[in-house]
């Protein structure tokens, strides 16, 4: 289980680093195997932050990340190592994420090389067959391919494969549907609810409702680095308690169905940047949580 | 009749040749019509909606013409197009943030603008301070840099700008994509004000987002590689869609309230063709399940009950409808 534990994290703005931004503040929720976890927030809510806490490219200002009970401030050397055949993460652009002059098959040499030496080729050979296959690519339509020769769709799911090759137990996607074309995205989306299937523990971080309502048991929603409502996924959309979340619904364009006229909602005041405590949360029902105030 | 484009081509100069990113484009906006244009990257609808006001120097006219209020644009001369841009024909660009100078405040930099196309700035001041109101900004921000905006607020300013000498024709190109969805709503919700209070008479918006386009238009135009495929109301493109590209499109786009469990959705299986060498016939005869021999040759574009449709299969069988379930669910 990977668990966060009362987490903020401030990053140092402005000229000589003098102005202090807090991206996250206090938030504590935890990622489960066999489950999606659904972050949920607009932009500058912290949710890509946290994805970056979680992979350890950052570490948090206060509070303490924990994968099985130990804090992954802790790892160093072999034990990242081994953290990171473990958790993955998964970025938004998937053109960016490749060397653009290294073909497919050059990528996954280089993940052999450096975690699996003693792995041989027929054996390597199958694992990466058996990997492209469970993300629904031919190996013969890819590995052989430079990046630019594939779609969008295509390399993310290539990266989600290089992910399952490592036998990853939890998954930080961040994003990583937003860049793709809507015919596409629907089954780089239904491949994460596969893997869920398969007892892996995804964290979908997105600003897309609608995506996070069809593909997540739970959902954590954010505000300005602060948790505002989490719960079940049919709780917290159905029955959602607080103002900020409701709001977020009312906005959202549904395909069958017109805004209501009224009640044009201002757009969301700015963010201040000052440190202020992040509301307590409340049970409203079991596994249901909302923000006071 | 606003807007009248006949068999807009325009193509993008490669090394490896002509990509052919507007094949072909045959349509009418209304006076008072908000017209959405749909479809996936690549499929030529920033090239259709920036060919109506400037031709970057990739873009290459390649035929066609361009008739707005009754008179010709001349597209393809950079030149000639001078008097018509800002005047009748106005676009807002997809990021705001890189529409507005940095180094000019916003006041200072309207002047600019203005003067550049020969009107007089203090004859607009009071309409300007005005339209500031309506979109919810102080007159303050004339004198802010762009920098101490906001996303959504330097996006309403872009919107203010572009439409202050009341065009005929508003491109609106991506404006919502970039933000987030309760400042989306907001600025979605002012493209139909500034129709409404006649602002501009007519408007393109392009969008991937066809749950913002239900929001906002009359009638969605929906492009594949090149190509139309469809036009219609937007009650029509989303419920009752004809050409087999749009009814895969609609039915794999994820809604709040649809669950994965209770419902699972499909994408469409393959990608789009190469526009440097496109195929003849229906462009979307490789990824679609209706597909027949005789669509290796160009369909028809078919009108009736005024919604068209680029399909031999919808032109065909309009009673009964083919479905599509077999190869996609």
């Amino acid at each position: 289980m990977l668990s966060l534990d009362h987490v903020s994290k401030t990053y140092h703005v402005g000229a000589f680093g003098r102005g202090r931004l807090t991206a996250v503040r206090d938030v504590s929720f935890e990622l489960r195997p066999g489950e999606v976890l659904s972050l949920i927030g607009e932009s500058g809510s912290g949710k890509s932050t946290i994805g970056r806490l979680i992979l350890r490219l950052m570490a948090p200002s206060v509070g303490s990340i924990t994968y099985e009970d130990v804090d992954i401030a802790d790892f160093g050397g072999r034990a990242l190592k081994e953290y990171y055949r473990h958790v993955q993460g998964v970025f938004q652009d998937p053109f960016s994420s490749y060397n653009p002059i290294f073909k497919v098959d050059r990528v996954f040499g280089m993940l052999r090389a450096e975690f699996f030496p003693r792995v041989g080729s027929e054996e390597w050979r199958a694992r990466l067959e058996a990997a492209l296959e469970s993300v629904s690519l031919n190996p013969e339509d890819v590995l052989h391919k430079f990046p630019h020769q594939l779609s969008g769709g295509q390399l993310q799911r290539l990266l989600v494969a290089r992910a399952l090759l490592l036998e990853i137990r939890y998954l930080v996607a961040d994003e990583i549907i937003s860049m793709l074309d809507a015919s596409t995205r629907i089954d780089v989306l239904n491949l994460l609810a596969d893997l869920k299937g398969r007892g892996l523990g995804v964290l979908f971080i997105t600003h897309d409702l609608s995506l996070g309502n069809y593909i997540s048991d739970r959902t954590v929603i954010l505000r300005h680095g602060c948790i505002v409502e989490m719960g079940e996924t049919g709780k917290v959309f159905g029955d959602a308690r607080h103002p900020y979340t409701q709001d977020l619904l009312a906005s959202v364009p549904l395909l069958h169905e017109k805004w209501a006229s009224n009640g044009d909602a201002e757009p969301a005041t700015r963010r201040s940047h000052e440190l202020v405590e992040a509301p307590p949360l409340v049970p409203v029902e079991d596994g249901h949580l909302v923000a006071a105030g | 009749m606003s807007l009248h484009v006949d068999d807009l081509r325009v193509y993008y100069r490669t090394l490896a040749g002509d990509v052919k990113a507007l094949d072909g484009a045959t349509f009418d906006v209304a006076d008072g019509e908000i017209m959405g244009l749909a479809g996936e990257s690549g499929c030529g609808k920033s090239t259709l909606g920036k060919s109506l006001i400037r031709l970057d120097g990739r873009m290459r006219y390649a035929g066609g013409h361009v008739v707005l209020d009754g008179k010709e644009l001349p597209i393809w001369d950079d030149e000639a197009m001078n008097p018509f841009r800002f005047h009748n024909v106005s676009i807002v660009p997809q990021y705001a943030m890189s529409a507005l100078n940095p180094t000019r405040k916003i006041g200072r930099m309207i002047g600019e603008l203005l003067r550049a196309r020969g009107a007089d700035p203090r004859t607009v001041e009071s309409e300007l301070a005005r339209r500031l109101d309506l979109v919810g900004l102080e007159q303050g921000v004339l004198g802010l840099y762009p920098i101490e905006l906001s996303g959504g607020m330097k996006q309403r300013v872009v919107m203010v700008i572009s439409t202050l000498l009341d065009p005929s024709l508003l491109i609106a190109d991506e404006i919502t994509s970039a933000l987030d969805v309760s400042t989306q709503k907001a600025v979605a919700r002012m493209l139909v004000e500034f129709r409404d209070r006649g602002f501009v008479k007519s408007m393109i918006v392009i969008t991937h987002d066809i749950a913002v386009l239900y929001q906002v238009a009359d009638t969605i135009l929906v492009m594949y590689a090149g190509k139309l495929a469809e036009k219609a109301s937007a009650e029509e493109i989303v419920s009752s869609p004809k050409h087999p590209y749009t009814r895969l499109l609609v039915s794999s786009l994820p809604e709040v309230g649809v669950r994965y469990e209770e419902k699972e959705l499909h994408g469409i299986p393959g990608r789009p063709p190469s526009l440097l060498t496109p195929p003849t016939g229906c462009r979307f005869r490789d990824r679609c399940p209706l597909a027949t021999a005789r669509c290796a040759q160009e369909p028809p574009w078919v009108e009736e009950n005024g919604r068209g449709v680029a399909c031999w299969e919808a032109a065909s069988s309009q009673a009964a409808r083919p479905s599509l379930v077999a190869g996609a669910r």
